[in-house]
C-alpha cells in the first residue's frame, strides 16, 4: 500500500482512495459519523455540524467539507465533540414536534436514531417549537414543517438533481423555513411529485401521502373485488423493510402477503410494460421512418411528464403518446377484468403497488378517469405495502411464495427491467431490432445502455438503421437534452427519461435505504430476475399477443389507441391567478382573458383590453362575461392573444374579439 | 367600470416598468438583488406577481427568488406606509434609550412589533440594527431624513408634525 | 482601443493653480451626523450670505481659476455630537453646532473682520476655555488621524482635489513601477492587519491570492459595516471614496484581478452615491478602466448595494450575496483566496484596510510601522459612543490605552443625567456583537489585536461603547444575543438554534425564571456554539455572554439567586415598595396605577400588591414625596 496516501483515523491507518472528503474516508473505515445535511449526490452544505472531527494541527473541522490529506491525524469522538454533538441534537429536539410515536417516519428517523445513539434522556433546553400548518394539498406528498431540521437535503435535491426548485429556504435566522414560493402549498407550485425530497429527508418533514386506510377499507368491503398490480422495482426493494438485502427478489412473498390481506387477484405491472414496449417501439419506428417528432421521449415516468408539461410544452409532441404501464394496466383491467372476474366494473378496485409517489398524482390525472372513476383506484408505495404487511402481522421473510395470477401476471424480462434506468431502452431495443431486421435475436443483453451515470449515450446499428439513444435519470439531465433540442443541436432518436436516481428502483416510495450501495444492488436484482425468466422480449409474451387478438386489435390501432395512449397539456402557467377586471354574476359566464405579457403588451393588448371592457359595459354584458387580464398563452410571436371561452384568438383585433364574443354568447343562449 | 380600466392600466404600467428594469440588468440571475432593489424602488414593495414575473424572466424558480427576497431585511413583501419611520436600535442608540422612543411612537400610532403599518398606509414603524449615525444616538430616520438625539417626546412630535402636514393636504 | 493615460501631475497642477486664487476656504462637515443636524442648510446659507455680503464665492473648484472664498463640503470629521462643524481657513477657526442663524455673524466677524466668533468655538467642559482650532480640543489633540485625515479636508466628490493631495500616486506607482509580488511584499512588510475584525495580515491574504493560477480574479471591498455601534467605514466611504478605490486598485494589481465589487451596506445611501460618483469620475479621467497608467492592465469596479443582512459582512456570505443568492456562509476551506466569487480567486478587504493601503505605499512600510505596536502596526479608527462626553469617530495608534481613549479623547464617562463624573465607569463593549467587555481592570490595556484577544474581546470593526454604572450587563449581553439571533442566517444548527436558546436563557435570567442550572447550561451552550458554528458570526456570537459572565458573574448571580437586578434596569425583577414613613396617603399613585395594584385609606400609607403589579413605574412618577422605591 502506498503510505503517501495514508491517514490516521482514531489511531488506525486508513488509505485515501480518491474520496472527495474526509467524511467518506471515515465512513469507509466503518465509523458511522452522523450527518443530516450530507448526501453524496448533492453539494456540500456544512450546516448540521454533526460530522465535526478533530484534526491534529487544525482543530475542529466538519469532515464533509474537508479534503482528505495524506498524514492527517483525525479523532472522530472526543469529549469536546461529543458535547457539541449532544448539544446540536438537543437543540434540534427542543425545536421539534416530538409526537414521535405517531410520526410516519418513526423508526426510520435519523433524529430519533441519533438521540437514541447518544443516550439523550432529557432535553436541557426549553421547547421553542411553534406549531405550523401541514401541507396536504396534493395527492403525493405531505409536508410537515414541524418536523423539519432545515438540513436542506430536499432543497438541494429538487434544485441540483431535478432542476425544479419547487421548494427553497425562505426567511432568515430563527424564522428560516423550507417553503414553496410565497409560502404556498405544493399543489400550487411546480412540484413534480417525484418525492425525492421525502426520500432524502432525515425526518418526517416530507413524507409520501398514505392511502393505506382507503385500501384496507376497500378490502373490508364485501361488495368489492380488489386486485393489485405490482411494479417491477417493488419486488427488489421491499425486503429491505424487513431487514433483507437490497436486490433480493421477493415477488412470491408480495403475492402471498397481498392474498393473505384479501386481494382477490395479484397481477404484474410488467405485463403492461410489455404492452408499453410494443406500442412505444412501434410509435418510435414509425417516427424514425418518417423522420418526424424525434427524439421520441419515453412517457412512463409521471414526474417527467409533468416536468415536460411545465417547462417544455413545445416538446410535448416528442413524448411518446403511450400511457405509462400503470395506466395501461388500469385501463385494460377496467376494460377486461369485470367480465373475466364476474364483477361489475364499479365494484372492481385496482390498487397499484408502486415505488413512486408521482404515480399517486398520475392515477388522479383527469385523463385517466372515466365518469369520475379512476382507472387505477389507489396507489400504494412500497413503504405503504410494508406497513400493511406489518399491521397484518405477517412475517414477510417467512411467507411461502405464491404465484401471480394470469393473464395479467405474465411478463417477459423486458417488462421487468423497466424498473431501472436503461431498462425501457433495452426492452425497446429487444423489440425494435427484431422488427427492423425481421430476424429473431438471441443475444438480448444490451450492456451499452446499462449503467449508473445520469446521462448515458448509445449508438446502435440495427440492420441498416443507426439508432442514437440517450438514457437519463435526474431531470436536470433531461432539461439539458430539452435545451439541446430547442437549440437545434440534438441528434438523438430516442431518449429514456426517469426522474429518480437509478430509475424506479430509486423511487421515493421505496424503503428508506440503510446502505449507500442500494441502487446498484436493486438494479442487479432486476437484471437477475430478467435472467431467470424464460422469456426476455415483449413480443414473445403470448398473453400480450392474445390480448391484442381478443381485445385490442391491431398494434397502434383504434382500440389500442383508445386504451393505451394519452394526451398531454401545457402547464407553463403553473398558478392560474388572473386578475379579475369584470366579474359576471350569472351562473354560466363567458370568460374573456386578455394576455398582458410583454410581447402582447407591446402589440397593443392594453388598448384591446380597455376596448373590451368598454364594449361589455356598453352592451350591458357585465353579468354574463368575465374579463381577466392574464399572462401568456405561449404564443408570444402571434400576440396579442385573447381567449374567449375555449377559443384562443391570435393576432387579435378589437373587431375580431367582439365578433367571437357575440358568437359565443349566442351559443350560450342557445344551450340554455 | 372606469375603476377596472384604471386597474388594468395600472397593471400594465407595472409590468412595463419591470420589463425595463429586467432589461437594464440583462435578465441576469446574478443581478437578482439589484433587480429586486430597483423593483422595490419602483413599487415600494415586492408584489407577488411581480416577483413571479421576475423569477420567470431571469430563469430562476420562484421559490428561489422568494428565498432571496425574504432573506434580506430591506425587501418588503407587504406594502409599506408613505412614511417609513425607522428607529435605530444599534448599540449606541440602545444604551441611550431607543426602546422608549419606539414604544412612544408605536403607542401614538397604535402599532406593535407585529403590526407595523397603520391602516391608512401613512406610517410604517420598524427598527433597524444600526444606521451608522451613532454619534447622534438615539436616532430616528423618516424615509431618508435622519433625526438625531431623539427622545420619546421628540419622536411623537415628529409623527404629529407629519400627520398635521398630511391633513393640510 | 487605446486610452490616453491619465497625467496626475497636470491635473494636480491645474487644481493647484486654481486653488491659489482661493483666499479663504470654509469647510463644512457633511457627514451623516452633521447633515442630520442641518449642515446642508448651513452650506446654502454660507453661499447666499457671502454673495449677499458682496464677496466673491467659489462653490466648486473645477479647474476654473476664480478668486474668492471656496465653500466646500467634507466627509465626517468625527466630532458628530458637536455638529454641524464649520472650519474657516486659513485661520483654522473651528465652529461647532453652527445654525443657519449663525452664518451671518461668521461672515461678518471672521470673513470680513478676521476675528473668531467666540460663542461658536468649542469650550472645554471643565474650564470653559475656548479652543480656537481643532488642535486645542482634547478630542482631536490626543488622536492620530491618519486614515481619516483626508476625510475632514477634501471634498469627497472632487477627484481633482484628491489628486492634488497626492491621490492615485500610489496606484500609479503600483501599476507602473512595481510587480505584483513587490506590492504584496511591501504590504506584508508593513505588517498591516485586516481592520474588519479578525486581524489577518493583509499582505499574506493578497499573496495567497496572487499565487493562484493566472486567470480571472476578483477584488472585493467589504463595505457591509453591520456592527451596531460602528460607523468608521461609512465615514471613509462618504468622506474619502477615492482612497478606497485606490486601495482596491492596488489590491487588484497585487493579485492580478481585473474586476472588483464594492459591496456597501444599504443603510448607507450617501456612501453608495459617493462611491458611484467616484468610480464614474475615475473612469472618466482614465484612472480606472482599460490600460491603467499605460500598464496594459484593466480594472472594472462595480458598486453593489447590500440589502440588509449583517451576516453578509462574512466573506463567504458576502460572495453569495454578490452572486445574487441568499447571504448564507459556506464552509472554509476553500478560502476565497482559492475559490471565491464565481469560484475564482478573490480577495476581500474591509474599507478601512483598503483606505490605508495608498498611504502605506506612499510613505513606505518602514515609516508606517513607526505607528502602533510591533504586532499591530499603524492606527485604528474607533467609533466611540455610549455614556461618554465626546462621542464620535476617532483614530489612534494601536497600543493606545483604553483610559486614554475613554477619559481623554472621550472626555470621561457620563452618568444618567449626562454629566461627567469621575466614578461612573463600568465597562466598555468593544467589537460589537462579536466582541467582549472590558472593565476597569483593563483601562490600562493597550488596544491592539493580541492584547484584546487575550482578555476575550476583539477589535472587531472598532465599535467602542462606553457604559456607566447604571447599565445592567445581563441586559447588554441579551441585547447582543437578540441581535445575533435576528441576524443569524439560520443555516447551521448551532448558531440558529443555539442563539435562540441562549436568548431564552438570558430572558429567564432577566425575567426571574432562572435557577441554579441556568448559568452552567448557558456557559456550556455558549462554548458549543463558539466551537462548533459554521462561520464567524456564530463562532463569535457567544462572546458578549462569555465575556460578561467572566467579568460580571456576580451580577448574573444576583439576577439568578436573589432575583434582583443590581442596576434596577430589569423591569421584571423590580420590587416596587411604598415607604410608609414617606407616604402621605394622597392616593395619587393609586389613581395612576393601571392595574389597581395599589390600595390604602386616604391620608394613610398605601400598599402595593406585588401579585398584581406590572412594574410599569407609573406610581413612582406620580408620587411627589419620593415614597415609592424599587422601580
Amino acid at each position: 500500500m502506498n503510505t503517501d496516501k495514508m491517514m490516521i483515523i482514531d489511531g488506525r491507518e486508513i488509505p485515501i482512495e480518491g474520496e472527495r472528503n474526509l467524511l467518506e474516508v471515515i465512513r469507509k473505515a466503518n465509523i458511522d459519523l452522523p450527518t443530516f445535511c450530507y448526501h453524496s449526490d448533492l453539494s456540500v452544505y456544512g450546516a448540521c455540524r454533526l460530522c465535526l472531527v478533530q484534526v491534529e494541527g487544525r482543530g475542529l473541522v466538519t469532515s464533509c467539507s474537508t479534503a482528505p490529506e495524506a498524514g492527517m491525524k483525525v479523532r472522530t469522538t472526543t469529549e469536546e465533540i461529543r458535547e457539541i454533538r449532544r448539544i446540536a441534537v438537543e437543540l434540534l429536539l427542543a425545536n421539534h414536534d416530538q409526537g414521535c410515536p405517531t410520526c410516519g417516519k418513526s423508526s426510520n428517523c435519523k433524529l430519533q436514531d441519533l438521540a437514541r445513539r447518544m443516550g439523550i434522556d432529557k432535553v436541557r433546553f426549553k421547547p421553542v417549537h411553534k406549531s405550523k400548518p401541514i401541507d396536504k394539498s396534493n395527492p403525493s406528498l405531505i409536508r410537515d414543517p414541524n418536523k423539519c431540521v432545515l438540513c436542506g437535503d430536499c432543497v438541494r435535491f429538487c434544485h441540483e438533481i431535478q432542476s425544479v426548485g419547487a421548494i427553497d429556504f425562505a426567511h432568515r435566522g430563527s424564522n428560516v423555513a423550507v417553503l414553496p414560493a410565497f409560502g404556498k402549498d405544493l399543489a400550487s407550485v411546480e412540484c413534480i411529485y417525484c418525492g425525492q425530497c421525502a426520500s432524502v429527508c432525515p425526518t418526517g418533514a416530507i413524507m409520501p401521502r398514505s392511502e393505506v386506510a382507503e385500501v384496507w377499507k376497500a378490502l373490508g368491503d364485501p361488495t368489492k373485488k380488489v386486485v393489485a398490480q405490482i411494479a417491477p422495482a417493488v419486488r427488489v426493494a421491499i425486503s429491505e423493510a424487513f431487514g433483507g438485502e437490497p436486490g433480493t427478489v421477493s415477488t412470491g412473498q408480495i403475492v402471498a402477503a397481498l392474498k393473505s390481506m384479501g386481494f382477490a387477484q395479484v397481477y404484474d405491472t410488467s405485463f403492461a410494460a410489455d404492452l408499453t414496449v410494443i406500442e412505444e417501439a412501434n410509435e418510435f419506428l414509425a417516427r424514425k421512418t418518417k423522420g418526424e417528432k424525434l427524439p421520441q421521449f419515453t412517457s412512463c415516468c409521471p414526474a417527467w411528464v409533468k416536468f415536460a408539461e411545465q417547462y417544455y410544452p413545445e416538446l410535448l409532441k416528442n413524448l411518446s403518446s403511450c400511457k405509462s404501464p400503470q395506466q395501461m394496466f388500469g385501463s385494460l383491467a377496467k376494460d377486461t377484468l369485470p367480465a373475466k372476474l364476474g364483477v361489475e366494473a364499479k365494484d372492481l378496485v385496482i390498487v397499484s403497488i408502486m415505488p413512486c409517489t408521482a404515480k399517486k398524482f398520475e392515477a388522479k390525472r383527469p385523463e385517466f378517469q372515466h365518469e369520475g372513476v379512476q382507472d387505477v383506484d389507489f396507489v400504494l408505495t412500497t413503504q405503504e405495502l410494508s406497513r400493511m404487511v406489518e399491521e397484518a402481522g405477517l412475517v414477510f421473510n417467512k411467507l411461502e411464495p405464491e404465484s401471480l395470477d394470469m393473464p395479467l401476471g405474465f411478463k417477459t424480462g423486458a417488462g421487468v427491467i423497466f424498473g431501472n434506468s436503461g431498462g425501457v431502452s433495452e426492452a425497446v431495443l429487444r423489440y425494435a431490432s427484431e422488427k427492423i431486421t425481421g430476424v429473431k435475436i438471441d443475444a438480448v443483453d444490451y450492456h451499452i445502455v446499462r449503467g449508473e451515470e445520469g446521462l448515458r449515450e448509445a449508438t446502435i446499428s440495427v440492420g441498416d438503421v443507426t439508432l442514437k439513444l440517450a438514457i437519463v435519470h435526474g431531470l436536470k439531465n433531461a432539461r439539458a437534452i430539452a435545451e439541446q433540442i430547442k437549440a437545434g443541436k440534438c441528434e438523438y432518436d430516442f431518449v429514456e427519461v426517469m426522474s429518480c436516481p437509478g430509475g424506479c428502483i430509486g423511487g421515493a416510495g421505496q424503503p428508506v435505504p440503510k446502505d449507500y450501495q442500494y441502487r446498484k444492488q436493486r438494479t442487479k436484482g432486476l437484471y437477475e430476475a430478467d435472467k431467470t425468466l424464460q422469456l426476455h422480449k415483449s413480443q414473445d409474451n403470448h398473453y400480450v399477443a392474445e390480448c391484442y387478438k381478443n381485445h385490442l386489435g391491431e398494434i397502434g390501432g383504434e382500440k389500442a389507441h383508445h386504451l393505451l395512449h394519452t394526451k398531454y397539456h401545457s402547464r407553463r402557467r403553473i398558478s392560474d391567478e388572473d386578475l379579475d377586471l369584470v366579474s359576471g354574476t350569472a351562473e354560466s359566464k363567458l370568460v374573456v382573458s386578455v394576455c398582458v405579457g410583454t410581447s402582447c403588451y407591446v402589440r397593443g393588448s392594453q388598448n384591446l383590453l380597455h376596448g373590451l371592457i368598454r364594449h361589455v359595459e356598453e352592451q350591458n354584458l357585465q353579468n354574463v362575461v368575465d374579463i381577466k387580464a392574464t399572462f401568456c398563452f405561449e404564443r408570444c410571436n402571434k400576440g396579442p392573444n385573447v381567449a374567449i371561452g375555449d377559443v384562443v384568438l391570435e393576432k387579435c383585433t378589437f373587431e375580431k374579439a367582439c365578433e367571437v364574443l357575440g358568437q359565443k354568447l349566442d351559443e350560450m343562449k342557445q344551450k340554455s | 367600470m372606469p375603476q377596472s380600466v384604471a386597474r388594468s392600466t395600472q397593471m400594465m404600467r407595472k409590468f412595463e416598468k419591470v420589463c425595463q428594469i429586467l432589461d437594464q440588468y440583462d435578465r441576469d440571475p446574478a443581478k437578482l438583488i439589484p433587480i429586486l432593489q430597483a423593483v422595490q424602488e419602483e413599487y415600494r414593495y415586492l408584489p407577488e406577481e411581480v416577483l413571479t414575473y421576475v423569477a420567470t424572466s431571469v430563469g430562476l424558480p420562484p421559490a428561489r427568488v422568494f428565498g432571496v427576497a425574504t432573506f434580506y431585511a430591506h425587501f418588503a413583501l407587504e406594502p409599506k406606509g408613505k412614511y417609513v419611520v425607522r428607529l435605530c436600535d444599534g448599540t449606541a442608540c440602545h444604551v441611550k434609550g431607543s426602546i422608549p422612543i419606539l414604544e412612544a411612537i408605536r403607542e401614538r400610532l397604535g402599532l406593535t412589533a407585529q403590526k407595523t403599518t397603520t391602516p391608512d398606509m401613512l406610517f410604517t414603524v420598524e427598527t433597524v440594527s444600526c444606521l451608522g449615525a451613532c454619534g447622534l444616538a438615539p436616532v430616528v430616520v423618516v424615509n431618508e431624513e435622519v433625526y438625531g438625539q431623539m427622545t420619546p417626546e421628540k419622536g411623537v412630535a415628529l409623527v404629529e408634525e407629519i400627520i398635521a402636514k398630511e391633513e393640510q393636504k | 482601443m487605446s486610452q490616453t493615460t491619465i497625467d496626475l501631475k497636470s491635473i494636480a497642477a491645474a487644481y493647484g493653480k486654481a486653488h491659489e486664487k482661493v483666499v479663504r476656504r470654509i469647510i463644512l462637515c457633511a457627514g451623516t451626523g452633521c447633515v442630520a443636524n442641518g449642515a446642508l442648510k448651513v452650506h446654502e446659507a454660507f453661499v447666499e450670505g457671502i454673495v449677499a455680503a458682496g464677496l466673491p464665492v467659489v462653490v466648486e473648484l473645477k479647474g476654473e481659476e476664480k478668486e474668492g472664498t471656496l465653500v466646500s463640503k467634507s466627509g465626517c470629521q468625527g466630532f458628530c455630537q458637536m455638529g454641524p462643524l464649520v472650519t474657516v481657513e486659513p485661520e483654522g477657526y473651528f465652529y461647532t453646532k453652527v445654525k443657519v442663524s449663525d452664518v451671518k455673524e461668521i461672515i461678518e466677524t471672521t470673513l470680513i473682520h478676521h476675528q473668531p466668533v467666540e460663542r461658536l468655538l468649542y469650550s472645554k467642559p471643565m474650564s470653559g476655555e475656548h479652543c480656537l482650532t481643532t488642535h486645542d480640543i482634547p478630542f482631536y489633540q490626543k488622536q492620530h488621524r491618519f486614515t481619516l485625515k483626508a476625510c475632514g479636508l477634501v471634498d469627497p466628490e472632487d477627484i481633482q482635489e484628491y489628486i492634488y493631495q497626492g491621490g492615485y500616486e500610489s496606484a500609479r506607482k503600483a501599476y507602473v513601477e512595481m510587480t505584483p509580488k513587490a506590492v504584496c511584499d511591501e504590504i506584508l512588510a508593513s505588517g498591516l492587519r485586516g481592520r474588519g475584525g479578525g486581524g489577518f495580515p493583509t499582505g499574506k491574504k493578497w499573496d495567497l491570492t496572487r499565487i493562484q493560477p493566472e486567470g480571472k480574479k476578483y477584488v472585493i471591498c467589504n463595505g457591509d459595516e453591520g456592527d451596531p455601534g460602528a460607523f468608521m467605514d461609512r465615514s471613509v466611504m462618504e468622506g474619502n471614496p477615492h482612497c478606497v478605490l485606490e486601495g482596491m486598485m492596488i489590491a487588484a494589481k497585487a493579485i492580478g484581478a481585473d474586476e472588483g465589487y464594492l459591496y456597501v451596506r444599504a443603510e448607507y445611501p450617501l456612501a453608495v452615491k459617493r462611491l458611484r460618483k467616484a468610480v464614474a469620475d475615475a473612469e472618466k479621467l482614465g484612472a480606472l478602466g482599460k490600460n491603467i497608467f499605460g500598464s496594459g492592465q484593466d480594472l472594472t469596479l462595480h458598486v453593489m448595494e447590500g440589502a440588509g443582512a449583517f451576516v453578509c459582512g462574512e466573506e463567504t456570505a458576502l460572495i453569495a450575496s454578490v452572486e445574487g443568492k441568499r447571504g448564507m456562509p459556506t464552509p472554509k476551506p476553500p478560502f476565497p483566496a482559492q475559490s471565491g466569487l464565481w469560484g475564482k480567486p478573490t480577495v476581500i478587504n474591509n474599507v478601512e484596510t483598503l483606505a490605508t493601503i495608498p498611504l502605506i505605499l506612499q510613505m513606505g512600510a518602514h515609516e508606517f510601522r513607526k505607528f502602533g505596536t510591533e504586532k499591530s502596526p499603524g492606527t485604528k479608527t474607533f467609533a466611540l459612543t455610549g455614556h461618554v462626553a465626546n462621542t464620535g469617530l476617532i483614530e489612534v495608534p494601536f497600543g493606545t490605552t483604553l483610559r486614554e481613549v475613554v477619559m481623554n479623547i472621550g472626555g470621561g464617562v457620563t452618568d444618567k443625567t449626562g454629566q461627567v463624573t469621575g466614578e461612573c465607569f463600568k465597562a466598555v463593549q468593544i467589537g460589537g456583537p462579536s466582541g467582549g467587555c472590558l472593565t476597569e481592570e483593563h483601562l490600562d490595556l493597550p488596544l491592539d489585536f493580541d492584547s484584546l484577544r487575550s482578555v476575550g474581546a476583539m477589535v472587531g470593526s472598532g465599535g467602542l461603547v462606553v457604559m456607566n454604572k447604571q447599565t445592567c450587563m445581563v441586559s447588554v449581553a441579551r441585547f447582543f444575543m437578540q441581535f445575533t439571533q435576528n441576524e443569524s442566517c439560520g443555516k447551521c444548527v448551532l448558531c440558529r438554534e443555539g442563539t435562540k436558546q441562549m436568548l431564552a436563557l438570558l430572558d429567564d435570567i432577566i425575567e426571574g425564571r432562572a435557577d441554579e442550572t441556568t448559568l452552567p447550561l448557558l456557559e456550556k451552550l455558549a462554548v458549543a456554539v463558539q466551537k462548533g458554528s459554521l462561520c464567524g458570526l456564530g463562532k463569535t456570537a457567544p462572546n458578549p455572554v462569555l465575556s460578561t459572565l467572566k467579568y460580571f458573574r456576580a451580577e448574573y448571580e444576583s439576577h439568578v439567586f436573589q432575583k434582583r437586578c443590581p442596576t434596577g434596569q430589569c423591569k421584571s425583577l423590580r420590587q416596587p415598595e411604598i415607604l410608609a414613613d414617606k407616604c402621605k396617603g394622597c392616593t395619587a399613585c393609586a389613581r395612576k396605577c393601571p392595574v389597581g395594584a395599589i390600595s390604602g385609606e386616604k391620608k394613610m400609607p398605601h400598599k402595593i400588591d406585588a401579585a398584581l403589579c406590572i412594574k410599569c413605574g407609573a406610581c413612582a412618577q406620580a408620587c411627589k414625596f419620593g415614597a415609592i422605591v424599587g422601580v
